[in-house]
């Protein structure tokens, strides 16, 4: 329904406000699931951070869409004809929920009955996240890096001049004392919870991907109270790329550790005497680097957008 | 057969044909990405509505569970939210350079720009000066 609604919708912001209800519904549609991970992740990357920048970007935009030009008929019969395809080829899927579908008879199987003695992890999905499919996790980081960087690349802005620096802009929202106060109250707690979130993902649903957005968001709220300005005193910019980096490399220093005491790549068996030992010590430090890299991304995602809004305001002036 | 038991593959297909939809029918750069997104979100349906185990709990090992759903496609899934967002963000800077060279995000009328500007580059290859006093400046420089 609310994606019907963004379809129908002219007003750029009505739209990315839908778009959040809509993920944090799909958040509760995941925890329905089972999937706390994937909830935990949606409703902080999706419902948070994304809508955030999307309005950031909206700010630079104009707010309405244009009239659209194209007839609406012919994409919606290559629109129906797809659904209707895709729905014949689902009819002789398994059976939603069913327990003897294919997908629960591969691997599956050995990751919950083996992962306990093999890890030693209760929670299922931090153990394949970061040592079965430790590879695969790699990759991601990689991901998030590269568009880390694609972004600081895109919106590049020229440093700060002197002139810049003695009207710092101050925060839109820097007269609400209300707002200010609270938000001094929950930022301690804030961290916190991302820290426990990074550090307790063996026992219960979270790890670096989850810690890393909740750690973000904890700044951003920071930031948008108190001023771009401000919150760059603490996190400047050449900090937040070198520790973007060394996440990633955190993460495979651990891999080529295991290869130099004569394991595999991300082979944690050999970092300890005891395999498990081993495992749990590979999975915190992977998760750590996971962690620092996902924070400091979306970080800098927002300054970079924030930044560019500020610099179209000194343009207006 | 009983076909009520694919209805989770059916809400997916609808999703995704909302996002198809928005993708090909708008011409608003951001409109797009948000398309997008839903399409994307409904390929992350379907990857978890499939490891779904009715009676399953969520995949944390405890002694009074012995179902749990599937956690492979959690992992893939929880990822790619992550690695979703950051393409998102990549997507928006372009959105905003795209505003900053053309003045606007409208396909149609980005369009119509680079075919006037094409049209001025040929004009000029063939020695026809538009803005006479503008071109001599720029060759003084």
């Amino acid at each position: 329904m609310t994606a019907l609604a963004i379809t129908r919708m002219n007003d750029l912001f009505a739209v990315v406000m839908l778009s959040g209800i809509y993920s944090l519904m799909s958040a509760g549609f995941f925890l329905d699931l089972d999937a706390v991970d994937v909830a935990f992740t949606e409703a902080s990357v999706g419902a948070g951070i994304s809508t955030l920048l999307m309005l950031a970007s909206l700010k630079m935009v104009k707010r309405y869409e244009g009239k659209t030009k194209y007839k609406p008929m012919l994409a919606l019969g290559v629109v129906g004809a797809t659904a209707l395809l895709l729905i014949y080829g689902t009819l002789d899927m398994p059976h939603f929920g069913s327990a003897d579908a294919p997908i629960h008879q591969h691997v599956a199987p050995r990751y919950i009955n083996d992962s306990m003695a093999e890890v030693g992890v209760p929670n299922i999905v931090t153990s394949i996240l970061a040592s079965y499919r430790g590879y695969d996790t790699l990759g991601e980081t990689l991901v998030i890096f590269t568009a880390g960087i694609g972004v600081m690349s895109l919106l590049r802005v020229s440093r700060e001049t002197k002139d810049q620096q003695q009207k710092r802009v101050p925060a839109d929202m820097q007269q609400q004392i209300i707002l200010r106060i609270v938000a001094k109250m929950m930022l301690p707690l804030i961290l916190l919870f991302a820290l426990y979130v990074q550090f307790h993902g063996d026992y219960g649903p979270g790890g670096g991907f989850q810690a890393g957005v909740i750690f973000a968001a904890g700044i951003i709220l920071y930031t948008m109270l108190f001023g771009l300005s401000t919150a760059r005193l603490v996190f400047k910019s050449s900090l937040l790329q070198k520790l973007t980096a060394v996440g990633v490399l955190l993460y495979a220093g651990v891999g080529v550790a295991c290869m130099l005491l004569g394991g595999n790549f991300l082979d944690y068996n050999v970092l300890r005497h005891d395999p498990v030992h081993g495992q749990h010590l590979g999975i915190l430090l992977v998760e750590l680097g996971v962690g620092i890299t996902v924070a400091t991304v979306m970080i800098t995602l927002f300054f970079k957008f924030t930044w560019r809004t500020v610099k179209h305001k000194y343009i207006e002036q | 057969m009983n076909i009520i038991g694919l209805y989770n593959y059916w809400i997916v297909v609808v999703l995704m044909a909302i996002g198809f939809f928005i993708v090909i029918a708008h011409e608003n750069l951001i409109k797009k990405l948000i398309g997008l997104s839903i399409f994307q979100t409904a390929v992350f349906f379907l990857y978890i509505s499939m490891g779904k185990v009715v009676g399953g709990t969520a995949p944390i090992l405890d002694d009074k569970w012995h179902l749990y759903s599937n956690p492979l496609p959690h992992v893939l899934i929880l990822t790619a939210i992550v690695v979703g967002i950051s393409t998102t963000a990549v997507g928006l800077a372009l959105v905003v350079r795209i505003q900053e060279a053309y003045g606007s995000i409208e396909e149609h009328e980005i369009q119509t720009l680079n075919a006037q500007d094409q049209i001025e580059c040929q004009l000029e290859a063939y020695g026809f000066m538009k803005n006479n006093a503008f071109s001599v400046k720029s060759l003084d420089e």
